[in-house]
């Protein structure tokens, strides 16, 4: 059970960062279904980064930059060039796969030096509990702080007042002299980054090597838990943690004691997350009231 | 100076058509680029993944083989994607169908023989496909959801039930402990038409499909009212057409014929069920499909040539050491400058000079509309 419990801790944290952007994009009104391929290039630049320096933390940022190339070319052809954001975005994922691939090559195998795990007030020492709560890496902190500030900015400054606007109503942020591009391109250029982030946590820690496709759709898993925390930072927390429970029951459904087929474990997430969408979407007000307005329609200043 | 995106009136047919071939070209600069940058045989690399498939005809002959399946799913999503219908999940309808045919014929066995067992294999791929589609149709119609996100969702649910399907009930016990199926039965194995080849009877199915849906957009009324709905949705509900048929014809129609490929590729290539029966074409299809233009007749020429990247990038790794991936990479760069192409076919690009506040006191964030002189 312990095992079990960390490893859900350990799982949650790429969906954390990952979420997080994608949620901060989504906000904005971009739909961005490249996740999955900025996680790709995230994992393999860190890993590539750490291999040649030595330092996981200069790989986490690399995996950030990458995250936010990635991210750049899509902000340019959603938002600028007003393309089909869906279409764009799986562009943006089949494209990721294929250069992560590539570029990752020469690295399959290989191992990196894993980021150490904290040991808060002596975390080792006080049992099941301690250690699973307080014995992790800082990167599994920095995601929940990551989450914490974003609700806060969201809720409470200017900036997050800027980037609700835009995605709710952009005729009239627009009209109050909003960048309306500018602001998704910073959303998106930001869920890149954190994408990146995760994906690097993936090949830097969760399992310090690199592998083609090591993602193993969890970008795709990452935008569905957007949609089923109905956009709001706590309830993404909340569903990070439960989506990683189920995802990693199918490993250790037998020690905890459950007799149901590991892929009826696996589909949950995805199941839950029709749920979501079909209760937050059958009542206009409810819709209004939680999604972006205007997610997935692309805006023209001149029009 | 600010870069805006003005419509054009109507774009030209010469950009119409050239579009796709710019982004093509475009793809092949990027990718040779990246491959350059990376210290791998650019020029080589180009001409395994886009030559070398052409050049026997084995290598032909696998090309279309390759296509059929593209080409069949493409076309269906054309037809919804014309109408604002977008069923990213057809790789999940396309497993849905393979997996009901082949449920189907498994437990026939072979009891049943002749075209009888064929069409009901052909029929139970179609309805496998149908219902799987009919899921984000009924949720969008009833509930408004999002088809894009719930057929996305689909395409996963759909996998892991293949995956328990190959290991549990339709496992093959002689298999040594591998996840697959017992072959399939051979009424329902589609004969192959070209000695030496495998080129198959999907060919004969995929062709007429094509042909059919784009007379279909072209010369009837449902056609119109799909294309309609989709481009100026105001204006067809003001002619009557119905919203909700358009969702479920779109739909419907792309998750049967995804179904209908999944059946057909499994039958033709396979020949039984196991946990990767090739899904992803249901994401490149989506590729066939913007490289085709929305336009279903074309889709079998955009079939083809995506098919050249997949059988390139077989001979790269064989070849060149290329990890299978690069192919991706490819098609990642070809989507993107086809929907690059596409806007500035139908936009064009004007420098507008930055607004001048109207009156000195105005809030200079500029929000009064403002008479813009334009350079063009």
């Amino acid at each position: 059970m312990e095992a079990f419990l960390i490893s859900v801790m350990v799982a949650a944290t790429p969906f954390l960062f990952a979420g997080i952007g994608e949620l901060v994009a989504e906000r904005s009104g971009v739909l961005n279904l490249g996740v999955e391929g900025m996680m790709l290039v995230g994992a393999v630049a860190g890993f590539a980064t750490t291999f040649a320096t030595g330092s996981p933390w200069l790989g986490i940022g690399a995996g950030a930059l990458a995250g936010v190339a990635l991210a750049a070319v899509f902000a340019g052809v959603s938002i600028y060039l007003m393309a089909n954001q869906a279409a764009t975005g799986l562009a943006l994922t089949i494209f990721g796969i294929g250069t992560s691939g590539l570029v990752g090559q020469p690295y399959v195998g290989q191992t990196v030096v894993p980021l150490a795990q904290l040991d808060f007030w002596g975390a080792d020492a006080t049992g099941m509990l301690g250690r699973v709560l307080f014995g992790q890496d800082p990167m599994v902190y920095a995601g929940l702080i990551l989450c914490a500030a974003v609700g806060v900015m969201l809720k409470s400054t200017r900036l997050g007042l800027r980037l609700r606007a835009v995605g709710d109503n952009p005729a009239a942020a627009h009209a109050m002299g909003i960048s309306v591009r500018g602001t998704r391109a910073l959303a998106v250029l930001f869920g890149g980054a954190c994408a990146g982030i995760g994906g690097a946590y993936l090949s830097l820690v969760y399992t310090p090597m690199w592998g083609e496709n090591m993602t193993a759709g969890r970008g795709w898993i990452a935008v569905a838990l957007v949609v089923f925390a109905t956009w709001r930072p706590t309830r993404l927390v909340a569903g990070a943690f439960l989506f990683a429970a189920f995802t990693n029951a199918q490993f250790y459904g037998q020690n905890i004691g459950l007799a149901v087929p590991a892929q009826v474990l696996a589909m949950v997430p995805y199941l839950m997350t029709i749920v979501a969408l079909v209760l937050i979407s059958r009542n206009p007000v409810l819709a209004r009231a939680n999604a972006p307005a205007a997610i997935g329609q692309p805006f023209n200043p001149d029009r | 100076m600010r870069i805006g995106l003005e419509p054009r009136t109507a774009p030209s047919t010469l950009a119409q058509l050239g579009a796709p071939l710019i982004a093509f070209a475009l793809m092949l600069i990027t990718g040779a680029g990246l491959l350059w940058l990376l210290g791998r045989p650019a020029l080589a690399t180009l001409q395994v993944y886009f030559l070398s498939p052409l050049l026997d005809p084995f290598s032909r002959s696998e090309v279309v083989v390759k296509a059929i399946p593209l080409a069949l799913i493409a076309a269906g999503l054309c037809v919804s994607f014309r109408s604002n219908v977008w069923n990213i999940g057809a790789a999940g309808q396309y497993t849905l169908g393979a997996l009901a045919a082949s449920a189907l014929a498994l437990s026939i066995g072979d009891s049943m023989n002749g075209p009888l067992m064929m069409a009901l294999y052909l029929g139970a791929g179609l309805a496998g496909g149908l219902a799987w589609a009919a899921i984000p149709a009924l949720l969008r119609t009833r509930f408004s959801t999002n088809e894009i996100l719930v057929s996305l969702m689909l395409t996963y649910v759909a996998t892991l039930l293949l995956d328990w399907a190959v290991r549990g009930p339709l496992r093959d016990p002689q298999a040594f402990g591998f996840p697959q199926s017992p072959s399939l039965p051979d009424a329902v194995i589609l004969p192959v038409l070209v000695e030496g080849t495998r080129l198959h009877g999907g060919l004969l199915v995929v062709v007429p499909v094509a042909i059919g849906l784009w007379l279909l957009m072209r010369t009837s009324v449902l056609g119109f009212s799909l294309q309609v709905l989709g481009t100026a949705p105001r204006a067809g509900i003001f002619a009557g057409f119905a919203r909700n048929r358009a969702v479920w014809v779109g739909l419907g129609l792309s998750g049967a014929l995804a179904g209908l490929a999944g059946a057909i590729e499994v039958s033709a290539t396979i020949g039984k069920l196991q946990p990767d029966i090739s899904a992803v074409y249901g994401f490149t299809a989506i590729i066939v499909a913007f490289l085709a233009r929305l336009n279903p007749a074309g889709a079998l020429i955009g079939a083809l040539v995506l098919a050249v990247t997949f059988i390139g990038g077989e001979n790269a790794q064989i070849e060149l050491q290329l990890p299978r991936n690069v192919t991706n990479m490819f098609q990642g760069l070809l989507l993107f400058f086809l929907l690059a192409a596409e806007t500035l076919t139908r936009y064009r690009v004007v420098l507008r000079r930055a607004p001048r506040a109207l009156a000195p006191d105005i809030d200079p964030g500029g929000a009064a509309p403002q008479p813009q002189a334009e350079a063009r």
